[in-house]
């Protein structure tokens, strides 16, 4: 093993992040450089993984196991597959968007930039763990940031109650899971929180099935499954544009991947036996979620409903335990990061320049933002699962794995796209088309130079992925193969 | 077997250390004159401590547990353990002294501390009735006097003097306690007692009788429910650093006695059913009820007043898991939770010497106002509440993993549901400081040297405890081993 690329993706930003809180508080443009080097950084590391990782031999790679506390168990044990190599890359891509976008924050940089990267040290260390001990480690280090970013630079009418909601509801479902996972680990007797070895602990299908919701439940609250999902739309809108991003378009997934490598993946006998009723909760996201967002009047609710419907799907193609399934749920969680971060910059420059978010008030912003006006239409052509984007990719298979097991629920769910195309056009359409309202007239300023670098970013890794599926799904198949056998050939 | 031998030495050699730099304070306090006196006093107390450490950590390392003194004290690396962290904080307590208006200019003050803290010393190594109950006194009067150091503030005085009552109170109901253990088995020493107690002849009402009456004077020292109601009131009364080592110090040393006589005298199957039930009813509703009321307070102190007494229940978790594991990660959370509360109770000192106030709203804008100092309290804080990367979070995981592994997953679950609601209040102070503006922000707030020296040690220390936590976890493993 040369470099430990794993340890530096996960531990440069939570050092960058120090190094900036030790920068005197008045230097904002220094803070804001090293931001951005430090995430361009990680960006790269993240890419290079993503390049470097050996589709052929599949597996667990870049693996690094150092030591912690023996006498329990504990160690540092990094390592990706398939499946979270790509939610790697899209923790690189979300991070270094976000401080591209937040450039203009001005009360108190430092501390944001150093919040926001410890929190994606949390996100990382969650995608590159194989020990179950660290990985509740990771993920709480995910949650907590959140609060303070909300709660301080958030938008000024929901923000305490949003964060203070938002903690609470993942909190709980943390704790929930620590609980069953501190029961893994006595039952199985092996003395260790190592996930590769637990995964073959062979727990009795009782135990499995006892466990199986606290700990599937507990991390897929983060996921935004109902009924435990009504944290998150307050929580997108209050957030200000950078966590919008971070958290729809990458904590979500946590919340889904923990739930699959935690969940799923240590406990199959209690995902077969649990999957019928998850399924059914996956369903009411994914048409509930679609309902709610077509009603909304603020443009920020729209999408944070639509996450919610989105991260249905993603629940949707686990809970088939199929391999068609599992593809499209891993590649849609790729896909709707890189959409939904895309949609919550644009609302958040369209936001900074209108001062307010109503659909009924705003009209004609591509004349003034073509740009943000181009991202948002590529943005929901993707959310509509059009072909030749990357949402195709992920969503086709999804719904050829739910036919596979239950063919209703296909089509029930399948009432969600057409509800999606509605509300997704109904939106482009008010906002930016139309006749601008007057007082909007010479005070729609152009975007910055580097808002405008980051929505291409986005714009074209959504339609890379969508023109050239290779270039993720045969990656992404072989993790799945790897979740397939430990279902015992579903 | 009263010789005074190396080894008997050895093991009270950081008592003799510490009284040898109070003979000192007491020698050179008043040949120093007002202006400089007060740093000085200070220095020489926080310089004897450190050297008490670092000599104690050379050369009187505890090896095979042995008794000395005939069986008075027990030289072993769970009293050590204690010990070193009752020494570092009082160190950490002496530095939060030195700048205090009332406290700072006053020898006595630092010799106060230092009796405590040999009293404490000796609690944790006491392996008889006798000297245990000499211990929890010779710490106990210090500290009342301590509580109520302001005599020209009234809050101080009450606060002294009901530490006061409620301290002879249960110390007499757990002396009574003492003397019925004594009667029934006509031994002392707690490695007798364990015997005598194993025959099982005591009916199972009487069991219950003696381990209530203990319970009742340990309770009291630690702020277990319903022997919590002292804490609040003394806490916001006292001055904020003696509250902060009352919090801190005085609790552990609570915990050390708990942990011996428990899992010692206590440790026949007969007792051990008895009181293991009892106390994680007790650990339950302590946290519970901390938590709970916790959520309304208005004054910082009086917050971490309810908090302390919630960590008590959760700390009382590891030890009603009655394993090694148990009292392992019992000592792991009380290192964590001494390095936490002390920087907790360090930054409000710190603010409340400037500001002269110590109520929630006055709190407002200090992260604009003094960011570093809202650092540590986030630090500090955010460790309280159990979150990563703090010593807190980890602390909370070993004492639930001992929970589960012993079968109380009904107390793991009532302690996660507690740090729940323990999120929530700790969560909305940090609101106050980092989201509230106030009309004060641009008033200088500094902190005076020593007060930082101690606020970054122990916000490293808090990190440390909760990333790299294998050397603390086995420090505690050592402990554990030395009951087993």
């Amino acid at each position: 093993m040369a470099f430990p690329v794993l340890s530096a993706i996960v531990f440069l930003p939570a050092i960058a992040g120090i190094i900036i809180l030790m920068i005197p508080e008045e230097r904002k443009t220094e803070v804001r450089v090293t931001a951005l080097a430090a995430a361009t950084f990680a960006l790269l590391l993240s890419i290079f993984v993503y390049v470097s990782y050996d589709v052929a031999a599949g597996g667990y790679q870049f693996i690094e196991e150092y030591s912690w506390l023996p006498s329990l168990g504990i160690s540092l044990k990094l390592g990706v597959d398939g499946i979270s190599t790509p939610l790697i890359l899209l923790t690189g891509v979300v991070m270094f968007t976000g401080v591209l976008i937040s450039w203009g924050i001005d009360d108190r940089p430092r501390e944001f930039f150093a919040f926001l990267f410890i929190l994606a040290s949390g996100v990382f260390g969650v995608f590159a763990s194989l020990d179950l001990f660290m990985l509740f480690f990771f993920y709480e280090i995910a949650v907590f940031p959140m609060y303070l970013l909300i709660a301080i630079w958030g938008w000024v009418k929901t923000r305490e109650y949003a964060a203070m909601k938002l903690t609470l509801y993942l909190f709980v479902g943390s704790v929930v899971a620590l609980v069953g996972a501190l029961a893994m680990y006595w039952e199985s007797g092996l003395g260790t929180f190592d996930m590769l070895a637990l995964q073959h602990a062979n727990f009795s299908p009782e135990f499995q099935r006892l466990w199986f919701p606290f700990v599937f439940m507990g991390f897929a609250v983060l996921g935004g499954i109902f009924p435990v999902h009504n944290w998150s739309p307050d929580g997108h809108v209050a957030a200000p544009t950078a966590v919008s991003m971070f958290h729809a378009g990458v904590l979500m997934k946590l919340g889904a991947f923990a739930a699959l490598r935690v969940g799923i993946m240590l406990l199959p006998e209690g995902a077969k036996y649990h999957m019928k009723w998850v399924i059914l909760l996956a369903l009411v996201n994914v048409v509930y979620g679609a309902f709610i967002a077509m009603v909304q009047t603020d443009f920020k609710y729209v999408i944070g409903f639509s996450s919610v419907s989105h991260m249905g799907l993603v629940m949707m193609g686990f809970a088939t335990l199929t391999e068609k399934g599992l593809i499209g749920a891993s590649v849609q969680m790729f896909s709707h990061g890189v959409m939904t971060a895309l949609f919550f910059a644009a609302v958040g420059m369209v936001y900074d320049r209108a001062h307010t978010r109503e659909i009924p008030k705003l009209g004609g912003m591509a004349k003034p933002l073509p740009l943000v006006a181009f991202g948002f239409i590529v943005g929901g052509l993707v959310s509509m699962g059009m072909p030749g984007f990357s949402g195709f990719v992920a969503e086709f298979p999804i719904f050829m794995g739910v036919w596979e097991v239950k063919p209703w629920i296909a089509i029930v769910a399948s009432i969600s796209i057409v509800i999606t195309a509605s509300y997704i056009m109904l939106v482009i359409r008010r906002v930016f088309f139309g006749e601008m309202p007057a007082e909007f007239e010479g005070h729609i300023g152009p975007i910055r130079v580097l808002d405008k670098i980051a929505i291409l970013f986005l714009v074209s890794l959504m339609m890379l992925l969508g023109l050239f599926p290779s270039v993720m799904l045969p990656m992404v198949q072989s993790g799945v193969q790897g979740v397939l056998s430990l279902l015992g050939g579903a | 077997m009263l010789g005074y031998d190396a080894t008997s030495i050895m093991a009270i050699l950081p008592e003799i250390l510490l009284l040898l730099t109070g003979v000192l304070v007491l020698v050179y306090e008043p040949l120093w004159n007002k202006e400089t006196q007060r740093r000085n006093a200070g220095w020489l107390t926080f310089g004897g401590l450190l050297a008490t450490i670092v000599i104690s950590l050379l050369f009187a390392r505890p090896g095979a547990p042995q008794e000395v003194f005939g069986g008075m004290v027990r030289f072993d690396w769970l009293g050590f353990a204690f010990k070193m962290f009752f020494i570092f904080a009082a160190a950490m307590t002496t530095l939060f002294f030195m700048d205090h208006e009332k406290l700072g200019s006053r020898g006595q003050a630092y010799l106060l501390l230092l009796a405590a803290t040999i009293g404490m010393n000796l609690m944790a190594s006491a392996a008889d009735l006798v000297m245990l109950y000499l211990a929890i006194e010779t710490t106990s009067i210090p500290l009342y006097v301590l509580a109520g150091f302001m005599k020209d503030s009234d809050e101080s005085t009450e606060a002294g003097f009901k530490y006061l009552l409620f301290g002879a109170m249960t110390s007499a109901v757990m002396l009574y306690g003492f003397s019925l253990l004594f009667g029934f088995t006509g031994t002392t020493d707690l490695y007798a007692l364990m015997g005598a107690l194993t025959a099982g002849q005591l009916p199972a009402g009487t069991a219950f009788g003696l381990i209530f009456l203990v319970t009742v004077g340990l309770g009291f020292k630690v702020a277990l429910f319903p022997f919590h109601f002292w804490a609040p009131d003394v806490y916001q009364g006292a001055p904020t650093p003696v509250a902060a080592f009352l919090s801190t110090a005085s609790k552990a040393a609570g915990f050390a006695v708990f942990a011996r006589l428990f899992m010692v005298a206590f440790s026949s199957m007969e007792f051990s059913a008895i009181w293991v039930n009892f106390l994680a009813i007790l650990a339950a509703v302590t946290m519970t009820v901390g938590n709970l009321i916790a959520l309304g307070q208005k004054d910082v102190k009086r917050l971490l007043a309810y908090s302390s007494v919630a960590h008590a229940g959760y700390a009382m978790i590891g030890l009603v898991a009655f394993s090694e594991l148990g009292i392992q990660s019992v000592v792991f959370y009380l290192i964590a939770y001494i390095f936490t509360n002390l920087a907790a109770f360090g930054a409000v000192a710190a603010f409340e010497r400037v500001t002269g106030t110590t109520e929630i709203a006055a709190f407002a804008g200090l992260s604009r106002r003094a960011s570093s100092l809202a650092l540590v309290l986030l630090a500090a804080f955010l460790s309280l509440a159990g979150m990563p990367p703090f010593g807190g979070f980890v602390a909370k995981v070993f004492v639930f993993a001992a929970a589960v592994k012993s079968g109380l997953i009904w107390l793991a679950i009532v302690g996660v549901l507690n740090s729940i609601i323990g999120v929530y209040y700790y969560l909305t102070f940090l609101k106050v400081v980092y989201l509230y503006r106030s009309e004060d922000e641009d008033k200088p707030l500094p902190v005076p040297s020593p007060y930082l020296m101690a606020l970054v040690v122990l916000s490293i220390g808090v990190i440390l405890l909760g990333t790299v936590f294998a050397p603390w976890f086995g420090l505690s493993g050592n402990a554990a081993i030395a009951l087993f």
